[in-house]
């Protein structure tokens, strides 16, 4: 007998049960179009040249060490990270109201960012404010916001699945009805997994909404330069958000545009309402942040730091970054071509017009299984697929087999 | 008007604050005996050679990438790092029953271990399973697991302030009453802050305790191999209780013992019933994981993982330890001559029978002012100091402070605490302790 009997076995994390099937399948042409990480034209992971240069320079240098980091993380790396967020230019960070908690990728700041809002936000301990998360969105948002203890996570509409699009009316409508003070996770750019992305003027009526109805704007941004190319770009709608006067949480992943997924580089930019605020604010994160992890790991924030506050390097790093967007974008020119080309029922504007690493097919589940059991296309089952995943050499097996999958089934 | 206007400012954790008051200090023979980190006898950080070389040979590997890691962790740390502690000839190993979860730091570890039992452990969410931590302990134990959920976090009786050593048969009596099924958090070794360890045969009548009682056994291992230089004599008390049949967790750090604090090296063993018990155990720590930091960071994982797994690399680490064990026992053997040398009052026999990084010196909240304040000499109030911080060029400054705030805090004090505290067990004990310097 186990003290640990009764413990049912957890069904694997989606993502990654899809890339374990894919590793033990041997199918020659297969093709994997799940898990979110860049790919080069020769479907390999890539390790931008400026953090190879950067990492040599690290282990030369004699003058670091292993001591502990503050709990708060490398102030270096907090304070270049929220410039890249909010801008050179930023009045906020004039105004001495900006700082940041180093974090375990966008994951970790989420999480920290969530437990700090169910201790004190509209109120103490109150566990029952709502958070509002897109439908669809990324699979973990649910979770965090969850296992921080908020007990009431509701979805925001925001995919049209008919017309292939936001639905605009739709979350206008919930912002409208929320309760107030409800959070709102909004995705700074590239939405996963739509793509679909809220125009500026679109933008702006969100924040007129959320003002006027005291919500409570939390952006999770992990792909800042990765979706257009430009940093300000992808920046525009925190920026927006920022200028309007809100006080904000920004969750920022370093995971894809510094392609350093597993050295857990993350940081939760909070702009507050003037430095007393933000002081109060720190200093309970720092409790947070405590009995977690204690304080956060050196590696992925040393690189990153060094990155964004040396000039040559830093404009290195925007060319890196631009390398991986435009590869991204050449293979959505070219998908939508040969599915047009193929005469592939149904429109496929979509593919050009969504941004950053996903795309929502519109493949329905049927199709999905189609692709993955006959023609050995790995997808989510919501249609979702990685345009990383696809290159030169394989792009022309994934339009015939999308076009099967449209063709044969219904 | 702000959403956060009434968030308290939160109190800054002390052991830090301490390190802050220390470097604002200009007084120039300071000296840091606070948190607990390795310094040379120049009263330097010390990355370690082994990890200089480790670090060199990943950076030129061409073959690793920044790929997620999975969700719990660098396989081959993991394996490594629980083999480290159960041992290399593990039947439970042998028996696929022990797995892991990297963590961050032994923290992580801690925290992982937390949140799942308290999720599955002696029920469905049973938050109100006691937790019992050693009283004292590391100053984060209880928030780890109050922050996990648990409503019900208690001290178990563990330092002998009057005799200076353990309170095997309060530890006992805690044992044997408190309810069944409770988790019990055990240092491994070296424990922190009183550097006093139970012997092999205490280990042994805790077990028996602990097997027939139901109790929950959760190791926190941060300093195998640092305490005595041996990391089979570190990880004694580990491996017997896996011998006597224990399911355990065991939360492992390497921040100190390979000096790698900040890039947040830990894992938590786990040595469950079976291998379906294990399974089941590593698929729920998964979605943990997975909410908390998604998967874990790669650097000092694999720094980790290729010393442990390369015998070269793996006798010249431990060679390191060992480096670093010899010199705080060094310390120690001093700073006890000088204190007899000196006269001071009291007896200084704990300074070499306790073991590890830290000695609960036994100095008193008036005697820690003093030296604080009046020496520059930075230690926690609880009258820890960090070995470590003690070098050649300082340690007659220290030990003559040590005799200073003895000799002339005895009188202050009592008088002080007569006025005020008359009655508390605690503050008796304090005065107690003091007539005996004082004699």
């Amino acid at each position: 007998m186990s003290v640990f009997s009764d413990v049912p076995q957890a069904p694997p994390v989606a993502v990654f049960k899809l890339t374990a099937d894919f590793r033990e399948d041997s199918h020659p042409q297969k093709v994997n179009l799940g898990v979110g990480a860049y790919r080069t034209d020769d479907c390999q992971p890539w390790v931008l040249p400026v953090v190879k240069k950067v990492e040599r320079l690290i282990v030369e240098d004699e003058s670091l060490n292993h001591e502990y980091l503050p709990i708060l993380g490398l102030p270096e790396f907090r304070s270049a990270s929220s410039k890249v967020a909010l801008g050179d230019d930023s009045d906020a960070i004039k105004d001495n109201r900006v700082g940041g908690v180093q974090a375990l990728g966008g994951t970790g700041a989420l999480r920290i960012g969530a437990e700090f809002l169910r201790r004190w936000y509209n109120g103490v301990n109150n566990t029952s404010t709502p958070v509002y998360v897109s439908a669809p969105t990324w699979e973990n948002h649910n979770a965090v916001f969850a296992d921080a203890g908020f007990k009431d996570i509701r979805p925001y509409h925001y995919w049209d699945a008919a017309k292939r699009g936001l639905d605009f009316t739709g979350f206008q409508d919930d912002l409208e009805k929320a309760p107030e003070h409800s959070i709102f996770v909004l995705h700074a750019c590239a939405h996963n997994p739509t793509g679909t992305d809220p125009t500026q003027e679109e933008w702006k009526k969100i924040a007129e909404i959320m003002k006027r109805r005291n919500l409570f704007v939390f952006f999770d941004s992990a792909y800042q330069g990765f979706a257009s190319g430009s940093l300000d770009k992808d920046a525009w709608a925190i920026r927006f958000f920022v200028s309007e006067g809100f006080e904000l949480f920004v969750a920022q992943s370093f995971s894809k545009n510094f392609g350093l997924y597993n050295e857990r580089v993350g940081n939760l930019t909070v702009v507050a309402q003037d430095s007393e605020n933000l002081t109060r604010i720190l200093s309970q994160m720092e409790k947070i942040v405590r009995t977690t992890w204690s304080n956060p790991p050196s590696q992925g924030a040393r690189i990153v730091s060094k990155t964004l506050n040396c000039p040559e390097l830093f404009a290195e790093w925007k060319a890196n970054v631009k390398t991986m967007a435009d590869r991204v974008l050449l293979m959505r020119d070219q998908l939508k071509s040969k599915l047009q080309a193929l005469g592939t029922p149904g429109t496929w504007d979509h593919i050009t017009q969504q941004i950053g690493m996903f795309s929502f097919t519109g493949l329905n589940p049927k199709q999905v299984e189609f692709m993955i059991k006959e023609k050995h296309v790995y997808l989510m089952a919501s249609g979702r697929i990685n345009m990383c995943g696809l290159t030169s050499k394989n792009i022309d097996y994934v339009a015939q087999s999308i076009h099967e999958a449209v063709t044969k089934i219904q | 008007m702000s959403v956060f206007s009434e968030v308290p400012q939160a109190a800054p954790v002390a052991v830090f604050k301490l390190t802050q008051d220390f470097t604002n200090d200009q007084f120039p023979k300071k000296v840091n005996l606070g948190v607990g980190a390795y310094r040379t006898d120049e009263g330097q950080p010390w990355v370690l050679p082994v990890v200089k070389k480790v670090e060199k040979i990943i950076v030129h590997d061409d073959r690793l990438n920044h790929e997620y890691l999975p969700i719990l962790g660098l396989p081959e740390f993991r394996s490594s790092a629980s083999k480290i502690a159960l041992g290399d000839n593990s039947p439970a190993i042998q028996e696929n029953r022990v797995g892991a979860v990297q963590c961050l730091g032994g923290t992580g570890a801690l925290k992982m271990g937390a949140e799942f039992l308290r999720r599955f452990y002696n029920g469905d969410n049973n938050t109100k399973t006691p937790v019992y931590v050693s009283a004292p302990t590391w100053e984060n134990h209880n928030a780890v697991f109050s922050n996990a959920g648990f409503e019900d976090v208690r001290p178990y009786k563990y330092w002998d302030g009057e005799k200076r050593g353990l309170d095997l048969a309060g530890f006992l009596g805690d044992l044997e009453s408190c309810p069944e099924r409770s988790i019990f958090v055990l240092h491994a070794c070296a424990h922190n802050p009183t550097g006093t360890d139970p012997t092999q045969e205490q280990w042994k009548q805790i077990a028996e305790v602990m097997m027939r009682r139901k109790l929950f056994v959760f190791f926190d291992s941060a300093y195998q191999g640092f305490a005595s230089g041996s990391l089979e004599k570190d990880a004694w008390a580990v491996r017997y209780f896996v011998s006597m049949g224990f399911e355990m967790f065991c939360a492992q750090s390497f921040s100190k013992n390979f000096g790698l604090y900040n890039e947040r090296v830990g894992n938590l063993t786990v040595v469950a019933r079976d291998a379906d018990n294990l399974k089941r155990i590593l698929s729920q720590m998964e979605k943990i994981v997975r909410t908390t930091w998604s998967n874990p960071p790669s650097q000092g994982a694999r720094i980790v993982a290729i010393t442990l797994n390369t015998p070269e690399l793996f006798s010249e680490w431990k060679d390191n330890v060992k480096t670093m064990a010899d010199r705080v026992l060094l310390m120690r053997a001093q700073l006890k001559a000088k204190l007899q040398s000196l006269g001071t009052p009291g007896t200084w026999e704990h300074i070499t029978d306790q073991i590890g990084m830290f000695s609960f010196t036994g100095l008193n909240p008036k005697q820690v002012e003093y030296m604080v304040k009046e020496k520059h000499i930075y230690l926690m109030a609880s009258g820890r100091i960090n070995m470590c911080g003690l070098t050649t060029k300082n340690i007659d400054y220290v030990a003559e402070s040590i005799h200073e705030a003895v000799t002339k805090q005895c009188q202050d004090f009592t008088m002080q605490t007569k006025a005020v505290h008359v009655g508390r067990p605690r503050i008796i004990k304090r005065i107690k302790s003091l007539f005996h310097y004082c004699s």
